[in-house]
């Protein structure tokens, strides 16, 4: 494919806006921009062209199967984007006086209310931007509650080894100290490696449950027990709540302030990489904490507040608005039954896909799981030399997204399969077999798997060579020597 | 009830039947009974009739405002409608980041034309694939530019408040020293500035065009920043850069920014996109996913997200930054807008924000007691006083459906761009000249 810079011709201009109608006043010579300023000149219906054989080369959700583990991949609602672009919530300025804004606050105080329920928590932010940033956010407030109560040297965060990522990075942005502790067999925590652990220091414990193996850990009750009578306080990793969504709630396991994922669990769309919303939840001895520009009904009317000992803001005016406005119209579409139902639907879709996988496919986490479940293909490698990565090249030639690769980091040779509730039986049976065949074929002819992927758009990329030398951007010098 | 499920209840009985279990709160035994909640106290699913219903309702709670006069951070600009067409795509709009690239060369390649139209843009050598908005932006830059010995980080008071507390938020907790430095006449104070900047200075932060709409002297600051060796970060309003000295061409070592004025809606504050670009020796610096060329087993052009050994996945306490997810849709949008306006087009729209806002103040001034706070150059926003109270002039305009200047400490801070006509300018300077009692 073209750049859309090898596309363009000089000299078009495509006539979007009117004609100045003032008197034209110059800018200063000396603080005008020298540099030539290169962007792309090319007719609106090559402009319009380009962009669909980008689109024909990118996979999306309506492609087909999108088993992403820890993603959840669902359907993402067309109401939702009506609303979202419906010119009473997206034409208003962020700083319209309030008593010109009450609709779009009503979303705040709304989408609060039903979350609220969902969760458990007795508060919701809709500041953060995404999950990562909610974790920030949520430790911030957990170091801002310990300071308060005279106890800064609060500053141990635990994490379990099978956490995401963005856990530890986001402990280190606040100045604290992760602790990573041991998962047992089956990737839950190890309760005796979590007393060992806590103490003076804990300032609290982040965690996902079900986990990052999509088990649901039994011993959650006393696990946030242990943290608590060490004085810390309990975080919620919300993304995997699309599990047990209307079935049990954050709130009564023990923990004290959550995020959630609204790009993941409420159906809002994933964007190639965003905007999210990290929405963070919690209960009422943090509330206080919570940043600035939460808004609550004042009289008749709604109005930002900035609570007492709020950490501050941490981003630009009030959080990922259009966002929270589609899960907003998701959750009032689905309401009480539809969304337990979509949480029970995608357990049950993750359970029927690893029956039918796991007579052939290593199991490390047992035979049963919540709305994701993990292969190891360790056997699989050790016996053909394919490994996830080959298995998942394969799969991207039956028009499929391959499940998430190497995640957990605590299972060798890891395939982590999601398939959210709006996925059919029809698309899983087609992917129970595309898998089981693939295994097959590993035996059969574990070669030609280094080849893959045969009918994709590229073949495999050297990254090596991308990171060596990283070219990041277009160089028009070099169009011009040609 | 309204849901998106893929499957029927009868197949949904034959998968269960399969896995041996009789119905579906069977799949929840490892849920201790007592957690297991009964009834979700939310209200009963409804149909999408009914819930576009009650939105569209609670919109019209909302006053939309037929023409706008306030910036401060969020830009009404013209949106081409293949704009929003084209940032509506299914497949860009619903697809996940993309961490498989035989099947995501269409968003990569995307990727990569949006950085390469943003260092244009800043006249810089590189950038990410975007971070959440402006003031986030700010402070992943500071972050970039934090070394052992330099923890004080100096930031101009003309700065957008917003940006300096998401700022202050970012390193509350981190041994890092924040020193303002006041504004003087519209713009940041140099003397404060030079008495400030020193061996611990570890960077210094303006806003061009500032808060208040001056052009500040980026040069002159550039020069006083680097003879400190402290680092020089920029940020930028994006139109404004098309037509203003750039980021890069007065040496600045960091150009952040916020590109909502590129195609994105007001949306009462988001989503709106970050940018953060730097020169070729800070790129293993940047925080979030970046794209990148390369080549793939053929020999074939690809793009791969690139650079990853600076994230959270891989490095998780030591990475870079915590950043996992960015605005890919808004970056999208940003690039088509750009392709669609060109670089004449763009300019264009800067060049009327500049000549529509200075058009404005010359009104508005004609206005006995009506005053411009400072005479610094602006581009297109601007702070006037009234002889008489902010609320009685927004409250005039308000009934004619404009929406005025934003109350700050100073007086009203007034915006101007290419969707305000002479007509709409006129009537504005005709209604606060009758809001002054003249």
């Amino acid at each position: 494919m073209k750049l859309i810079f090898e596309r363009s011709v000089e000299g078009y201009y495509n006539e979007m806006i009117s004609p100045c109608d003032v008197p034209t006043t110059a800018l200063p010579e000396e603080m005008k921009r020298q540099k030539e300023l290169h962007l792309p000149s090319l007719p609106q219906p090559e402009i319009s062209r380009h962009y669909t054989e980008l689109a024909d080369a990118t996979f999306g959700i309506n492609n087909g199967f999108y088993p992403l583990g820890s993603c959840t991949m669902k359907y993402n609602p067309k109401i939702n984007d009506e609303m979202a672009t419906y010119p009473a919530f997206a034409s208003i300025h962020p700083l319209q006086p309030e008593h010109t804004v009450q609709g779009s606050l009503e979303v705040f105080t709304m989408t609060e209310m039903l979350l609220k329920e969902i969760t458990g928590m007795n508060a919701i932010t809709f500041q953060p931007a995404a999950g990562a940033h909610g974790e920030f956010t949520s430790l911030l407030m957990i170091k801002a509650y310990h300071k308060k109560h005279g106890q800064p040297q609060r500053n141990k965060i635990i994490v379990p080894d099978s956490a995401h990522g963005t856990n530890p990075a986001s402990v280190a942005m606040t100045g604290m100290i992760t602790v990573n502790i041991p998962s047992d067999n089956y990737g839950c925590v190890d309760i005796e490696a979590l007393r060992a652990a806590v103490g003076e220091d804990t300032a609290g414990l982040m965690l996902t449950n079900p986990n990052t193996a999509g088990i649901f850990d039994k011993n959650i009750l006393e696990i946030t027990k242990i943290v608590h009578d060490a004085g810390g306080l309990n975080y919620y990793d919300g993304a995997n709540l699309n599990a047990i969504m209307g079935v049990a709630r954050p709130g009564d396991m023990g923990f004290d302030i959550i995020h959630l994922n609204l790009h993941k669990t409420f159906s809002t769309p994933h964007g190639g990489g965003g905007p999210g919303s990290g929405a963070v939840g919690c209960k009422s001895l943090l509330k206080p904490f919570l940043p600035d520009y939460y808004p609550v009904k004042k009289g008749a009317e709604i109005g930002f507040t900035r609570p007492v000992n709020s950490i501050g803001l941490v981003k630009g005016f009030y959080g990922q608005f259009s966002v929270f406005l589609r899960a907003l119209t998701y959750i009032l579409f689905l309401g009480s039954e539809g969304i337990s139902s979509a949480s029970k639907s995608a357990v049950l879709n993750a359970n029927y896909m690893l029956h039918e996988l796991k007579d052939i496919f290593e199991v490390p986490y047992g035979e049963s799981c919540m709305h994701e479940f993990v292969i190891s293909l360790d056997k699989l490698k050790k016996e053909t030399g394919v490994t996830a990565l080959d298995i998942a090249k394969g799969i991207l030639d039956h028009h499929m997204y391959p499940p998430t690769m190497y995640f957990p980091l605590t299972v060798p040779e890891a395939l982590m399969v999601e398939p959210p509730e709006t996925e059919s039986k029809e698309r899983m049976d087609d992917a129970i077999a595309v898998y089981r065949k693939l295994y097959e074929d590993a035996h059969k002819n574990p070669e030609a798997f280094h080849e893959y992927p045969l009918h994709a758009q590229i073949h495999r990329v050297d990254e090596v060579r991308a990171a060596r030398h990283p070219i990041v951007r277009y160089d028009f010098a070099l169009e011009n020597n040609e | 009830m309204g849901n998106y499920l893929g499957s029927t209840p009868q197949q949904q009985q034959e998968m269960l039947r399969t896995i041996g279990l009789k119905n579906m709160s069977d799949l929840y035994q490892d849920i201790p009974k007592e957690m297991i909640i009964k009834n979700l106290a939310i209200p009963a699913g409804k149909s999408e009739f009914e819930v576009r219903r009650i939105l569209e309702k609670m919109g019209k709670k909302n006053k939309v405002f037929s023409s706008i006069f306030r910036g401060a951070g969020a830009y009404n600009h013209y949106i081409p409608a293949i704009v929003k067409q084209i940032s509506a795509k299914e497949e860009f709009m619903t697809s996940y980041t993309p961490y498989q690239p035989e099947i995501s060369q269409g968003l990569l390649q995307s990727i990569f034309e949006y950085q390469t139209m943003i260092c244009e843009i800043t006249g810089m050598d590189a950038t990410n694939a975007s971070v959440y908005d402006g003031a986030t932006a700010a402070a992943e830059a500071i972050n970039m530019c934090l070394e052992k010995k330099r923890l004080k980080v100096l930031i101009s008071e003309t700065t957008n408040p917003m940006t300096i507390q998401t700022a202050l938020t970012y390193f509350s907790s981190r041994e890092i020293e924040f020193v303002m430095i006041p504004e003087k006449d519209g713009l940041t104070d140099l003397s404060v500035l030079k008495e400030k900047l020193d061996d611990t200075s570890a960077c210094f932060i303006v806003q061009q065009p500032n808060y208040y709409g001056g052009i500040e002297p980026v040069e002159v600051i550039a020069e006083m920043v680097h003879e400190a060796k402290a680092k020089f970060i920029m940020s930028v309003n994006p139109v404004a850069s098309t037509v203003l000295k750039t980021a890069g061409e007065v040496e600045a070592d960091i150009a952040v920014g916020d590109s909502q004025p590129f195609g994105i809606p007001l949306a009462f504050g988001g989503p709106y996109i970050g940018f953060i670009a730097t020169k070729e020796k800070m790129i293993r610096k940047l925080p979030g996913r970046i794209a990148g060329e390369t080549v793939d087993e053929a020999g074939d052009r690809a793009f791969v997200l690139t650079l990853q050994a600076r994230e959270q996945h891989i490095r998780r306490e030591k990475a870079a930054s915590n950043i996992c997810s960015n605005q890919a849709l808004c970056a999208l949008t940003n690039a088509v807008y750009m392709s669609t306006m060109g670089a004449r087009g763009i300019q264009e729209v800067a060049e009327q924000c500049y000549s529509k806002a200075h058009y404005l103040l010359d009104g508005l001034t004609q206005i006995k007691g009506v005053k411009r706070t400072n005479d610094s150059p602006f581009f297109h926003e601007f702070v006037t006083t009234f002889p008489v109270a902010n609320e009685v002039v927004l409250a005039k305009l308000e009934e004619h459906d404009i929406l005025g200047g934003y109350p700050t400490e100073q007086g009203l801070l007034w915006c101007v761009t290419e969707m305000n006509t002479k007509e709409q300018i006129d009537e504005v300077v005709a209604l606060v000249k009758e809001a002054c009692g003249q």
